[in-house]
């Protein structure tokens, strides 16, 4: 009953594209600058991998922040401005119906797809580095085992946009890539 | 207590929910609901309809509640039809 609502909801307000073009947005925000922080720590030489998890994790956290923060501030405003017109058209008040529950928690789901978008990615991209910290598996190099999971969820989301809009998945798949191989060849530019 | 079987709502709404989706909404409240819409003018923001609804004995209170629910607006009863008991 609970999830027919939140359907309608969504319906109503049209969140739906919104909540997946933020997740994919933030998403590939989140695993573009936990990439290029790995490749940062990786062109700089040794470093401690402790200093590297806690450096990434912070990251991702201040991503997940920044972004339920960012997307609640603007989805309140639009979905109040948007309410306000649509009472406007009606010549009457919609308090009490779904489209006013609509403009009070479609902007928490959004802002929560926002912020967990980055953290969650962040998360999956710093896994690598605890299993090698912690012992569990010996990696020769962690550091570029989390890089190669970060490819991976960015070649992913690019096929996940290929799906929406309908082109060859390898295609979109593989320009997400290659936006992500540039920014390693700029920071390995930088830091060389 | 008399039972009220048809009704024709003249009603304004928003273009979400769609129509069909109001329909279903109305026709849940009860079995036996039967719901006919027909969508007279649409502008920019807003629809307007003409809403039949028919059944043994149809609760309005219940109706006009769900029409609020869904952003609508009930402008008059255009017809009405009850049967006593």
């Amino acid at each position: 009953m609970a999830l027919n609502r939140l359907k309608l909801l969504l319906e109503i307000s049209g969140s739906e594209a919104i909540m997946r073009r933020y997740f994919v947005v933030n998403g590939f925000d989140g695993a573009l600058t936990l990439l290029g922080l790995l490749m940062g720590f990786h062109v700089s030489g040794q470093v401690d991998l402790s200093v590297v998890i806690t450096s990434c994790l912070a990251t991702a956290l201040a991503l997940g922040m920044s972004g339920i923060s960012s997307a609640y501030i603007s989805e309140v405003a639009e979905r109040r401005n948007s309410l306000a017109q649509l009472e406007r058209a009606m010549v009457s008040s919609l308090d009490e119906s779904h489209h006013a529950r609509a403009a009070t928690w479609i902007p928490w789901l959004v802002a929560l797809v926002n912020g967990i978008a980055p953290l969650l990615l962040g998360l999956l991209i710093i896994t690598p580095l605890w299993l090698g910290n912690s012992g569990l598996v010996s990696w020769e190099d962690p550091l570029l085992v989390a890089m190669g999971v970060a490819l991976g969820i960015v070649f992913l989301l690019g096929v996940f946009l290929g799906r929406i809009g309908g082109t060859f998945w390898l295609w979109s798949g593989l320009q997400a890539m290659a936006v992500a191989l540039a920014t390693l060849a700029l920071i390995q530019w930088l830091g060389a | 207590m008399p039972r009220v079987q048809r009704l024709v709502l003249d009603v304004l709404k928003p273009h979400q929910p769609n129509v069909l989706e109001f329909a279903r909404a109305i026709a849940a409240l009860g079995s036996g609901y039967r719901v006919e819409i027909r969508v007279v003018e649409v502008d920019e923001q807003t629809e307007t309809l003409q809403v039949f609804i028919e059944g043994e004995a149809l609760d309005f209170e219940a109706i006009d509640e769900v029409i609020g629910e869904n952003g609508a607006s009930l402008h008059s009863i255009d017809e009405v039809s009850v049967t006593g008991d």
